[in-house]
């Protein structure tokens, strides 16, 4: 019987088969934040129950966290939100990497950094971006907080087995072209709806070719098209990346892992239900000019006319967010002017992000217009980015150089766009009000984001200097 | 969770796609520890000119809408933030019933969590739907759900079966609590987690 990826976890997971497309599988880790917790904690104690599981648990504080004076918490709301994790874990045996900790981050930057990502797990947070983990070759999905408690309580999961979908990118990236272009185009081909109900794996050179990093972008923009989960089959690289890290797995065990790893990919002829077929040889530089994150455009390309739209349901949406973002249709997308720029996020947060938007503004300075910031995905991107000097090459160029939290990706802490503020952001959300009430958001890769620091307008990064 | 009752309910139309729950709950309002209260925050910054004062212009602000029940929405109704703090928002504000082409799967499972019934339907159920509720000639217009027979009728032209997850169904119709009843076989975890190889 031939088996895709998605099939080869899926099935050793299952501990009890509810229905014909229901099952109870099993969570081999669970990763916790401050903002999607407190009511499923408080759920457990009504209940009188325990979390099953504590060592599977890993919590940190990432979303409400201030990127500066961050030991000082001004709002008082989300200073209690944070101290109530904390409680929480202590009464319950979790895990926290607190502010004070150098593994302090971003939840999905920091599973990987310590090792606790691995390829073959089930892994899930409350968090849609928990997608990003898939990029190791695990079944890794968001879910919400009622499910959150279900994990602590019992460490499974009801869940309906998805349909798989293979989205097969054939030829390589072009010079200069980036992760973050390449999934924001499969989003624009697949549609912001296109993925749902599927699990998705990633196949074709372009992915093998790419760095874990770069691995990791794609996956955690899977549920900007509404994909369940994102993976990609695991291979030498992850197995290097995956090792010596605080919770690798060592010697004999190791070993046994490896048997399991190496079997992960999808069989020949494995079949998908639903296959998409994209060609990547020459893809440009992608900008979201809309309010979600299909909405998007090349760079040497123009804000779409909503009356191109064939059904009246696309053209309205691209109305609205032409209204919203106000823009004018036909207007040139390397004419669009900025205010602010915002390198981070579990998108686009990690260190080989903060090297290549460095290495493209050394020597140079942000625009008088613009205030750009840099926020590190964790602590330990942060010191090791520092080690590099790549907060110097930031801060003379005039960029903030902040702590490591989710920031402006979601704006729960104080950094927030003003109304009407346009940005390029290296995160993952151009929905409205995201960055901040009737904020503007344009999603592009560090690269992008980096030159129109330096510009005050979008660029086309590859022919810049 | 309570029992899901058949239910009547007055229907509001929000003709919009990809109707995101950042828009159904912004960000601001997560930072609370607790299920409820989030309803006065519900699709807040279409809501509300500023805090205080309602957009007139806002469809759910209308005076016709101020007891509905069920909503009817555009595709994909829910899509983005994983956050519960969507569902608790509509069910506070009132909603029992939301109806659509279709639903992002986070939301989905997040709304049958708390009791409420997503509905999903044919586009061009769902924008007949739209124009009764939304039509002058039908003010007052009111849908009933009877969950057991899986039909949605309006008592007159409109009937339809929908469906629904034979687990889902009967975890509403008990108002079962899912993890009281994974627990009832927490020995198969237990013999799940001594069957297999250590990883820590």
């Amino acid at each position: 019987m031939k088996k895709t990826l998605f099939e080869k976890i899926w099935e050793p997971h299952v501990v009890d088969q509810i229905d014909e497309d229901l099952a109870l599988i099993y969570i081999d880790l669970h990763l916790v934040h401050e903002v999607t917790s407190p009511q499923a904690f408080e759920g457990l104690r009504i209940n009188s129950r325990t979390v099953r599981k504590p060592n599977l648990t890993a919590a940190t504080i990432d979303h409400n966290v201030p990127t500066s004076d961050r030991f000082n918490i001004k709002d008082p709301i989300a200073k209690k939100q944070i101290e109530t994790l904390r409680a929480n874990c202590k009464e319950f045996g979790v895990p926290l990497y607190d502010i004070d900790d150098i593994n302090q981050g971003i939840v999905h930057v920091i599973g990987p950094e310590l090792g606790l990502t691995q390829p073959g797990m089930t892994i899930v947070c409350g968090d849609s971006h928990t997608s990003t983990h898939g990029a190791f070759g695990a079944l890794a999905f968001g879910i919400g907080t009622s499910e959150v408690e279900h994990v602590l309580a019992t460490q499974t999961l009801v869940q309906k087995k998805p349909k798989t979908m293979a989205i097969n990118v054939n030829g390589d990236l072009p010079r200069g072209v980036t992760p973050k272009d390449l999934i924001l185009s499969i989003i624009k081909e697949i549609g912001v709806d296109g993925g749902t109900g599927h699990a998705i794996e990633f196949r074709g050179d372009a992915f093998k070719k790419m760095s874990m990093e770069g691995r990791m972008t794609v996956c955690n923009m899977t549920i900007e098209g509404g994909g369940r989960a994102g993976m990609i089959a695991p291979d030498e690289k992850t197995f290097e990346f995956v090792q010596g890290k605080k919770f690798s797995p060592k010697g004999s065990n190791l070993d046994k892992l490896m048997d399991f790893w190496t079997d992960l990919y999808s069989d020949e002829n494995a079949e998908f239900d639903t296959i998409f077929d994209i060609d990547c040889s020459n893809l440009e530089p992608h900008i979201s000019w809309g309010t979600n994150p299909g909405q998007v455009a090349g760079i040497n390309s123009y804000v779409p006319d909503p009356e191109s739209y064939s059904t009246p349901e696309e053209k309205s949406n691209a109305q609205n967010a032409l209204d919203y973002m106000g823009l004018e249709a036909g207007q040139k997308i390397s004419d669009i002017r900025l205010d602010r720029v915002f390198i981070g996020s579990c998108t686009n947060g990690r260190l080989e992000d903060l090297r290549s938007a460095a290495n493209i503004i050394e020597g140079k300075k942000v625009d008088k217009n613009v205030r750009a910031m840099v926020v590190p995905g964790s602590g330990l991107v942060k010191m090791m980015a520092e080690k590099e000097g790549l907060d110097k090459i930031f801060t003379e160029s005039g960029f903030e150089w902040r702590d490591a939290g989710c920031s402006m990706c979601l704006g729960m802490n104080p950094d927030i766009l003003v109304p009407q503020e346009r940005c390029a952001s290296t995160s993952n959300r151009n929905f409205e009000g995201r960055q901040g009430k009737e904020g503007r958001t344009h999603l592009v890769s560090p690269e992008m984001a980096a030159a129109a620091a330096i510009e005050g307008h979008f660029v086309d990064v590859r022919n810049w200097k | 969770m309570e029992a899901f009752l058949n239910h009547k309910g007055l229907v509001a139309p929000l003709d919009r796609a990809n109707v995101d729950t950042d828009q159904i709950i912004p960000k601001q309002f997560l930072k609370r520890i607790e299920r409820t209260g989030f309803g006065e925050f519900a699709f807040f910054d279409w809501r509300y000119l500023e805090p205080g004062v309602p957009d007139p212009d806002f469809i759910l602000n209308s005076d016709r809408y101020k007891s509905a029940s069920i909503l009817v929405a555009g595709t994909n109704f829910g899509s983005g933030s994983s956050r519960e703090h969507a569902p608790w928002a509509l069910l506070d504000y009132g909603f029992k019933i939301l109806i659509a082409p279709s639903f992002a799967d986070i939301f989905r499972t997040n709304c049958f969590q708390n009791g409420m019934l997503t509905i999903t339907l044919d586009k061009d159920k769902v924008d007949y739907l739209m124009g009764m509720a939304s039509s002058p000639k039908y003010s007052g217009y009111q849908l009933e759900v009877d969950l057991e027979s899986q039909i949605l009728k309006d008592g007159n032209e409109f009937s339809e079966k929908f469906d629904i997850d034979p687990f889902r169904k009967e975890s509403l119709l008990k108002g079962q609590d899912e993890i009281g009843r994974t627990l009832t076989s927490e020995n198969k975890i237990d013999s799940f987690e001594s069957s297999r190889i250590d990883r820590w």
